[in-house]
């Protein structure tokens, strides 16, 4: 894996990250192809967030190198961060300004030009123009959602870190915002990392799947090789066999017998 | 995009900078001006304090030829203190409003650098200072006919010199904050009063004790009401005490940014910066 390699927007070697005697994420290695789709899956506690944080730079790694767009995170990160941008159920919008005035905050973060327009824009993509005029705060879980999607989209990143983005969100909603998400990587060319414990969402998006465990990646590959591999219908299976360090009724050589002896 | 490039136009360099500095005082900009109550509570401090000195004035003054000879010292000392005061709540407030919202991740993770927000959170102070003090000055003339404005350039000096020190002190309690989280909030109100005595404000640094005085002129508040009362009482600018306290300034905004540089350093190791708020 070659950080330098300008096919590979994310590239992650021997990342590990401790809180005194807890190890949160354990010698991890991955990458991730530009333009593509690509899950973090793994229960709670797995390590999905903190590799995240460590990816946006919020989060200095013990040890290991995190690289994004050819920049080392978190040294260069102020040479990156304006082609990217992320979504996070840890963080929210001020609540009091409307969400043309939310929009307007980031626009100038991020050195958008022609503000009113990027706005009117995002506006029509996301559903939002009869909404720009009204207090964040005084708006549905669903409602916010979109606001947060058009805030991570307003520089039109590159690079696309997504953590539970349909958490909590109605079904309808949920697809509205991946088939969003769709049409902007169709558009865009964008790459994306998607943390999310909604299966479905991860075989209808994503190209790739890393498998989180205990903080170190237990198995990856597209969704159909891991389907394939664990001999399961669904990826909600594999999921389960993975969190539960369960065998199932593996392949033999699968995966699944390397992860039950961890 | 697909080449690497953003396909909508994004601004670089230093045009880049200034528009991260506005954007940390258009979001705090845009809280403020649209409330009337947010705008009413910044003003009603001072003034109810400034009211309440010039009433004692008007009581000790027919008998005190201290007073006589300076009408207007308690007047104006309460509202340079308050100047202090909003220096210090101005670059706190603005800090603590991002924990409020949850939003400390979306600024750190954005191409805000720090020295930029810390520059907004200063040109915020400023702002909060004009709405809050000139709100009082105003007052000071509509009830009393007592403008601090006949100070001349003294009061600019003296201006500057305490809203630089509120700031090393606001600066210094986000640090805290960052580094205690918002059970430390309440101190981000109080700590600026620790400072109060020792700084001169109604009276002399000549009538702290021995040890207190050596302390007191460590701060550059006490130089500054030294200087107010060289005005005041004899028409003199004392420049020896506006550059001490301009001297002084530069080491405690240093040590202030360090502070809140070191706690931002802690909270990316920590991993604190996204989850911070109520």
């Amino acid at each position: 894996m070659d950080p330098t390699d300008a096919a590979i927007a994310i590239a992650v070697a021997d990342l590990k990250k401790s809180y005194g005697d807890v190890e949160a994420v354990r010698g991890i290695s991955f990458s991730v192809r530009r333009g593509t789709t690509t899950a973090l899956l793994g229960g709670n506690g797995a390590g999905k967030t903190t590799t995240l944080s460590m990816l946006l730079g919020v989060l200095t790694p013990s040890a290991g190198r995190v690289t994004v767009l050819g920049a080392a995170m978190p040294a260069e990160r102020h040479r990156v961060l304006p082609r990217l941008n992320f979504t996070s159920p840890y963080v929210d919008l001020p609540k009091r300004l409307t969400v043309r005035e939310n929009l307007a905050v980031f626009a100038d973060l991020y050195g958008v030009r022609n503000v009113a327009a990027r706005i009117d824009a995002l506006a029509a993509d996301c559903d939002l123009g009869a909404l720009l005029k009204r207090p964040y705060g005084s708006l549905s879980a669903g409602q916010r959602t979109r606001v947060s999607l058009a805030k991570a989209v307003i520089n039109e990143p590159e690079v696309l870190l997504l953590d539970e983005p349909t958490a909590s969100l109605d079904p309808d909603i949920g697809d509205r915002m991946r088939t969003y998400l769709e049409h902007y990587q169709r558009r865009t060319g964008c790459t994306m990392l998607l943390a999310s414990h909604h299966m479905g969402e991860v075989e209808r998006m994503c190209d790739d799947v890393i498998m989180l465990r205990a903080g170190r990646v237990v198995d990856q590959g597209s969704p159909q090789a891991l389907l394939a591999r664990y001999g399961r219908a669904n990826l909600e299976e594999v999921f389960l066999d993975i969190a539960r360090g369960r065998a199932g009724e593996p392949v033999p050589g699968s995966a699944a017998e390397e992860i039950a002896s961890l | 995009m697909m080449n690497g490039a953003p396909a909508i136009a994004l601004d670089t360099g230093a045009v880049a900078s200034l528009r991260r500095i506005r954007a940390v005082l258009r979001r705090h900009a845009y809280l403020i001006l649209k409330s009337w109550t947010r705008i009413v509570s910044m003003m009603y401090y001072p003034t109810v304090t400034m009211v309440v000195w010039a009433f004692v004035t008007l009581y000790l003054a027919p008998t005190n030829n201290f007073l006589k000879d300076a009408p207007g010292f308690f007047i104006g000392a309460v509202l340079l203190w308050d100047v202090l005061f909003r220096g210090q709540l101005g670059v706190s407030l603005t800090f603590i409003e991002e924990l409020y919202a949850r939003n400390l991740g979306n600024l750190f993770v954005s191409p805000l650098t720090l020295p930029e927000y810390i520059v907004g959170q200063i040109a915020m102070s400023v702002l909060r200072a004009l709405i809050g003090v000139g709100g009082a000055c105003i007052f000071a003339w509509i009830l009393f006919r007592y403008s601090i404005f006949s100070l001349g350039f003294p009061l600019l000096a003296f201006f500057a010199n305490l809203l630089v020190f509120g700031w090393a002190i606001g600066l210094a309690m986000s640090g805290m904050i960052m580094r205690l989280g918002l059970g430390a909030e309440e101190l981000a109100w109080a700590a600026i009063f620790i400072v109060a005595p020792i700084s001169g404000v109604y009276y002399p640094i000549a009538v702290l004790p021995g040890w207190m005085q050596a302390i007191a002129w460590a701060l550059p508040s006490a130089h500054v009401f030294e200087g107010m009362r060289g005005a005041l009482l004899h028409g003199v600018f004392l420049w020896s005490e506006f550059w001490l306290a301009a001297a002084l300034n530069v080491v405690y905004v240093a040590l202030g940014a360090s502070a809140f540089a070191w706690s931002v350093h802690y909270a990316r190791e920590h991993g604190t910066l996204l989850q911070m708020g109520e």
